[in-house]
């Protein structure tokens, strides 16, 4: 996996030196963008509700029974923002929309039809690789704040509905509104950019790789997940120890 | 990106081409020299190297040693995709599964915008009609024929108005019929770009209807290379063989 990073690099340089066509390929963005947005809005929006809901449930009952319940709603609401919903939408995308991408464009690795785009002088960095890398870059901040607002609704469900909680709706929004501020959202906002990158890069530069036939696009698919998930985990503490040097 | 416009036609020099994959070698040393505006065909038997060689002309694969001229310059020269349009027919058609045949067909003009749009529809119309398939602009390449596939591939390259095309096996899986259209078609683009053609086939007739030179390859070598009547005349075995086969049995 790390013998790919030097390719993995120069494509997303590759990438960014395309961007200015970015505007000429706009209908490819806008079509990725609709996958990417509109297509993983729904099942964004049920997993932050989920976790949301469990992640008030695990600190809930330790925090009241502390006598630390008011402050229950500012720590799901940090804890949501700034870590949860960033790496775990970005897991999800990486399993939903990297997957898509490298077998798509994997499988115009295999049946030629990247060759034939070369033929023709169709750059596929320009063709297949800024449309996505943009969608997604766009796309995936975007539905960060979805899961954001869904996650907290889901929160402060659990809380004023669940007995072994039994913190108020009320209680737990207004602790969560005088606590988290503003930049506590860019936080998430940023590393969820970077994410959306890493899985944009991973996913078309193992596709534009793949080689053999189908089975040579199921270890596309497989390596784009689990190398995209690998480097959003582990460039997620050295990204957040960053963020909070910045912030201080 | 942008599309040249120049109507010269392009002289290729193919210089002691080795290719292996693995420990196979597949090209031993390939040699031939392709003039302006001509139609220069290639035969062989299956698997002896043909399209890895039209591949390597075009650029999509890297020689292990030799060299590929156009007009004297290396395929890979900075800028020479922009000066020269080339297109390559493959022998699977090879067409963007997620767009229509129109779409296809019209790709080159639209990426490139060389066209206003109502224009490029035209092209479209008119391309696939020369090769048999008018009104299919909304069909996916999934609903047609590997015969159909092939057309579409042919009429994408049409498009282009190339200067230099490569055809691999342009006619098979096509009726004979339509073959004919396809070698009258290969004619008839010459006449009007003076594109230098390469045509790999397996097709006889094709080839000794519509070559200037024929070259004969086997195991990645050339056999033989000259003008039609010159092949015909030829004392390779080989050569010989591939071209006099026929169904009856022997005495
Ligand atoms: N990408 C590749 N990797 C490994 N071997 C390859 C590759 N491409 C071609 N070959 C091998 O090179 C040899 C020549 O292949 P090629 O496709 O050029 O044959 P051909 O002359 O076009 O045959 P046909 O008439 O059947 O199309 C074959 O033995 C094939 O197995
Ligand atoms: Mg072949």
């Amino acid at each position: 996996m790390f013998r790919d990073i030097g390719g993995l690099v120069l494509l997303f340089w590759r990438t960014l030196q395309a961007l200015p066509l970015a505007f000429r390929h706009r209908r490819k963005v806008l079509e990725q963008f609709y996958e990417v947005g509109l297509g993983s809005l729904l099942m964004v929006c049920i997993l932050s509700f989920f976790i949301g809901g469990v992640l008030a449930l695990e600190i809930g009952p330790v925090m009241v029974e502390r006598g630390l319940a008011n402050y229950l709603g500012g720590i799901v609401g940090l804890g949501l923002c700034r870590e949860l919903a960033p790496v775990l939408m970005a897991v999800l995308i990486a399993g939903r929309i990297g997957s898509a991408m490298a077998a798509e464009i994997g499988s115009m690795a295999v049946y030629q039809e990247i060759d034939a785009l070369r033929t023709m002088n169709i750059n596929p960095i320009h063709y297949l690789v800024l449309p996505r890398i943009i969608a997604i870059a766009v796309g995936l901040p975007m539905l960060l704040i979805f899961a954001d607002l869904v996650g907290w609704m889901g929160g402060a469900l659990v809380c004023s509905t669940n007995q072994q909680v039994a913190v108020g709706m009320q209680s737990f929004l207004s602790n969560l509104r005088s606590t988290v501020e503003i930049q506590d959202v860019f936080h998430g906002l940023i590393k969820t950019f970077v994410f959306a990158l890493i899985i944009g890069t991973v996913s078309c530069h193992q596709g534009l790789a793949t080689i053999g036939g189908p089975r040579g696009i199921g270890r596309t698919v497989t390596k784009a997940v689990v190398n995209s998930i690998v480097l959003i985990l582990i460039l997620d503490y050295f990204l957040t120890h960053l963020l909070v040097q910045i912030e201080k | 990106m942008s599309a040249p416009t120049n109507h010269e036609s392009v002289r290729v020099e193919v210089r002691g081409l080795r290719k292996s994959f693995a420990d196979h070698e597949v090209l031993r040393g390939v040699s031939f020299t392709v003039e302006r505006g001509e139609i220069f065909v290639l035969m062989g038997p299956s698997g002896s190297g043909k399209s890895v060689l039209l591949k390597h002309i075009i650029g999509l694969e890297e020689p292990d040693a030799g060299e590929l001229l156009l007009e004297g310059q290396g395929i890979h020269t900075e800028g020479l995709r922009d000066r020269y349009r080339m297109a390559m027919v493959f022998q699977s058609g090879a067409l963007l599964n997620s767009l229509t045949v129109g779409e296809n067909v019209g790709l080159y003009l639209r990426e490139h915008r060389l066209r206003p749009e109502p224009d490029i529809r035209r092209i479209i119309a008119e391309k696939l009609d020369i090769v048999g398939l008018k009104g299919t602009e909304e069909k996916i390449p999934a609903e047609l024929s590997g015969g159909m596939k092939k057309r579409v591939a042919l009429a994408r390259a049409l498009v282009i108005e190339p200067q230099l095309i490569l055809y691999d096996e342009p006619t098979s899986e096509l009726d004979p019929l339509i073959a004919i259209t396809i070698g009258q078609e290969i004619l008839a683009l010459r006449e009007r770009t003076h594109a230098t053609s390469i045509v790999v086939t397996h097709d006889r007739d094709l080839a000794f209807g519509i070559a200037d030179r024929i070259a004969m390859i086997a195991d990645g070598e050339i056999l033989e290379i000259g003008r039609p009547e010159d092949l015909r005349r030829s004392q390779h075995p080989l050569v010989r063989k591939f071209l006099t086969a026929d169904f009856k049995p022997k005495p």
